[in-house]
């Protein structure tokens, strides 16, 4: 008997007390909670998007379409980044005014060499307001999930409104589980120290949001 | 190289140790008291937390009554994404797996993520014998594994170390296993972290195998989730070709959509986030992106035993979030060790004892290191009636009875240590059943009352170590009764009969 058969027939015999006509999805879950927390109107979403995100402590920064590339040209700047990694999908002109030169993310590049890249700028699947979350799922504009996480500074950027929800479970429908997801809320941080939250450990330490506004208008 | 905790003596003598600590006790109550009130502000903000829980508690006890459907669920789907499925039906089982998934690829060193399942397996030890070597890459383990010390708290192992013990620590071990903590660290968690983050960092840019435990996996997409703080999840996951986790079969939820309950229960219960910094899902492997190779160890040990127990089953839906931890005055006074496995605080009181079957000494006195204050149930995000469970589980210690144990049904005797308190309860149902004597008793007891011992003799003074002996009144609440109130009420002058 394999231990596959041995953990199966313990399971069904300590299951004997559950009646043989129930099926698996009879016991019923109720689902009486929130869709969302509360009312908002899609400017108040992105507001409470940006106060999450800035609570734990991840850097907004707001613009419109024209806007970007000078933004994220500033933004590298002002880190010193010599180098930063770009996915493959991104939109070509996001990097047209940056000084730092841009490392493809390669299959066969080495974690080391990733090390040794400053900075990643990439798109996003989207964001959470409620929650201050980024979520990525290794779409075109995001590449692997391993290039959000060696550099040390990491530049995401957020189409708004489009990718912004209010919820988790307004997120989980939009998301493909069978693509590698990573969310991401602040930069790294750790509890470990006496419970008090210190931001900084393996991840980027310093993660910056771009809130792109799509008509313009922003 | 790092200790156990076999052998471990049982909850009385290992507290009474440990609470003569002060060092211990301060270090607690601050990172308790910490926590308590963040935690209750973040659940604060949710004003459906309650309908939350409910549900959260239903999708577990749905997956739990129908477990064998789920588990051969997942099998197929984990399968049909490219990892592959093994199953171990106890520790040494899921042990002898992995070591050999590890010596299949040919390497010597392995970085882990935190994960209770292999300290209750004793993962590390077992590689160490096979020859390699397990890098503990979360910062608390990090702390215990350096610190050659044992797990005291679910989320935050390392609980009962200061941030100043934490940094003679790094300074005096790092260097033996590697990268060794700079010169001048300071005792400030920044600095700390950041010893941390370079000590690890060769590790995870070389490490070839990576392994995890999980906190869910979705049944029906074949997706396991991590959920996790600093960066070192995600190093693991994704960094190494080939990732192995170890997973306890109860850590299943049927479908995607339910992970949009405990996304929001598990982080706001445990560090008091709204979200934690990183989340990883990841089904079977993806072309390109993270490991190669993929395996599930589906982790029985003593699972299907508590599962066996209609009342105890309950304490599977656990989500490992620790708030019962934080709000135990028990757990706060004695620290994690006392409980004697990875798995301390009232869910350990309850866990540790079913998952081994009431097996011993350890296991007999856990259901007692609880006060049944209810303040573990209230914060419980999936509502474990731990009180429940505990007065079930000492009515098991005190009269025996069935349990399962290992898959086989097994009949407990009456714990030898409680004969005093079965023969007292005994005394007390004869009197009650019988009026006169109680009052007779009563009235003996009453006169006699100066000469009572302040502790009690021969068996029953184990009971009077800790506890006061009540005071007898000059006149028993029957007599009191009857001699203001004779004649004015209802049911008085028959015997016996005040209400």
């Amino acid at each position: 008997m394999s231990s596959r058969d041995v953990v199966l027939a313990r399971v069904r015999r300590a299951l004997a007390d559950v009646p043989r006509g129930e099926g698996p999805y009879d016991p019923p879950v109720p689902r009486d909670y929130q869709r969302v927390h509360g009312s908002r109107t899609p400017e108040e979403t992105l507001e409470l998007l940006a106060e999450n995100l800035a609570d734990y402590r991840a850097v907004v920064h707001r613009c419109g379409p024209g806007e970007l590339p000078a933004l994220i040209g500033r933004l590298l700047a002002a880190r010193g980044a010599r180098t930063v990694v770009v996915p493959p999908g991104l939109d070509p002109r996001w990097l047209s005014a940056a000084g730092a030169a841009a490392v493809p993310d390669r299959a066969e590049g080495t974690a080391r060499e990733l090390d040794a890249v400053d900075s990643v700028v990439t798109g996003c699947a989207l964001a959470i307001a409620e929650t201050g979350t980024l979520v990525l799922d290794g779409g075109p504009d995001q590449g692997r999930r391993r290039i959000t996480l060696v550099p040390d500074h990491h530049i995401c950027v957020v189409r708004v409104p489009a990718q912004v929800v209010g919820s988790v479970p307004e997120a989980l429908p939009r998301l493909a589980p069978e693509r590698p997801l990573t969310w991401i809320s602040g930069p790294s941080a750790t509890s470990d120290i006496e419970l008090d939250r210190v931001e900084g450990v393996h991840g980027p330490r310093t993660l910056e949001v771009v809130l792109l506004a799509e008509d313009g208008a922003g | 190289m790092s200790r156990s905790f076999l052998g471990m003596p049982a909850f009385p003598r290992a507290s009474a140790a440990t609470t003569r600590d002060t060092r211990l006790r301060a270090n607690l109550t601050h990172a308790t008291h910490t926590i308590r009130d963040k935690r209750a502000a973040a659940v604060a903000e949710l004003d459906d937390w309650a309908q939350l829980r409910a549900a959260g508690a239903a999708i577990k006890d749905r997956t739990l009554r129908h477990l064998d459907h789920y588990l051969e669920r997942l099998e197929e789907s984990v399968t049909a994404a490219g990892g592959r499925v093994h199953w171990a039906a106890d520790a040494a089982e899921a042990n002898r797996i992995v070591t050999r998934l590890v010596r299949e690829t040919g390497e010597r060193e392995v970085v882990k993520v935190k994960s209770m399942a292999t300290q209750e397996t004793g993962l590390n030890e077992a590689l160490a014998q096979a020859g390699i070597r397990a890098y503990e890459t979360d910062l608390a383990e990090l702390i215990v594994q350096l610190g050659d010390d044992l797990p005291s708290h679910i989320l935050v192992p390392a609980i009962h170390r200061n941030r100043a013990e934490i940094r003679d620590i790094f300074r005096r071990e790092m260097g033996k296993w590697g990268r060794p903590a700079p010169e001048g660290l300071s005792d400030s968690p920044a600095e700390l972290a950041e010893a941390a983050r370079r000590h690890l960092r060769e590790k995870f840019l070389t490490a070839k195998v990576g392994i995890s435990g999980a906190n869910f996996m979705v049944a029906d997409t074949g997706t396991l989730v991590v959920v996790e703080s600093e960066g070192n999840g995600r190093m693991c996951l994704t960094l190494p070709e080939t990732l192995i986790s170890v997973v306890g079969i109860e850590k299943i939820v049927p479908s995607w959509q339910d992970l949009e309950v405990f996304l929001q229960l598990l982080p706001r219960s445990s560090t008091a986030e709204r979200m934690n910094p990183y989340t990883t899902t990841w089904t079977g492997t993806t072309d390109g992106d993270g490991p190669r190779t993929f395996h599930l160890v589906l982790l029985d040990n003593g699972r299907t035993d508590t599962l066996a127990d209609t009342v105890g089953r309950q304490a599977l839906r656990c989500i490992r979030c620790s708030a019962c931890l934080n709000v135990c005055p028990v757990y706060e006074r004695a620290g994690g060790h006392a409980y004697g496995s990875p798995y301390p605080g009232p869910i350990g009181a309850i866990l540790t004892p079913q998952l081994r079957g009431l097996a011993g000494p350890l296991e007999e006195s856990l259901p007692y290191a609880s006060s049944l204050c209810g303040a573990c149930y209230e914060v419980c995000p999936v509502a474990i009636d731990i009180p429940e469970v505990l007065v079930h589980l000492r009515e098991r210690v005190v009269q025996g009875g069935p349990v399962t144990r290992g898959g086989a049904r097994v009949v407990l005797k009456p714990a030898k240590g409680h004969a005093a308190e079965r023969a007292a309860m005994r005394a007390a149902a004869w009197a009650f059943d019988h009026p006169g004597a109680l009052r007779g008793g009563m009235r003996l007891a009453a006169r006699t009352r100066r000469l009572h011992p302040r502790r009690l003799p021969g068996p029953g003074r184990a009971w009077s170590d800790t506890r006061a002996l009540p005071a007898v009144p000059a006149e028993s609440f029957r007599d009191w009764w009857r001699r203001t109130r004779d004649g004015s009420g209802s049911g008085n002058g028959s015997t016996g009969g005040v209400t």
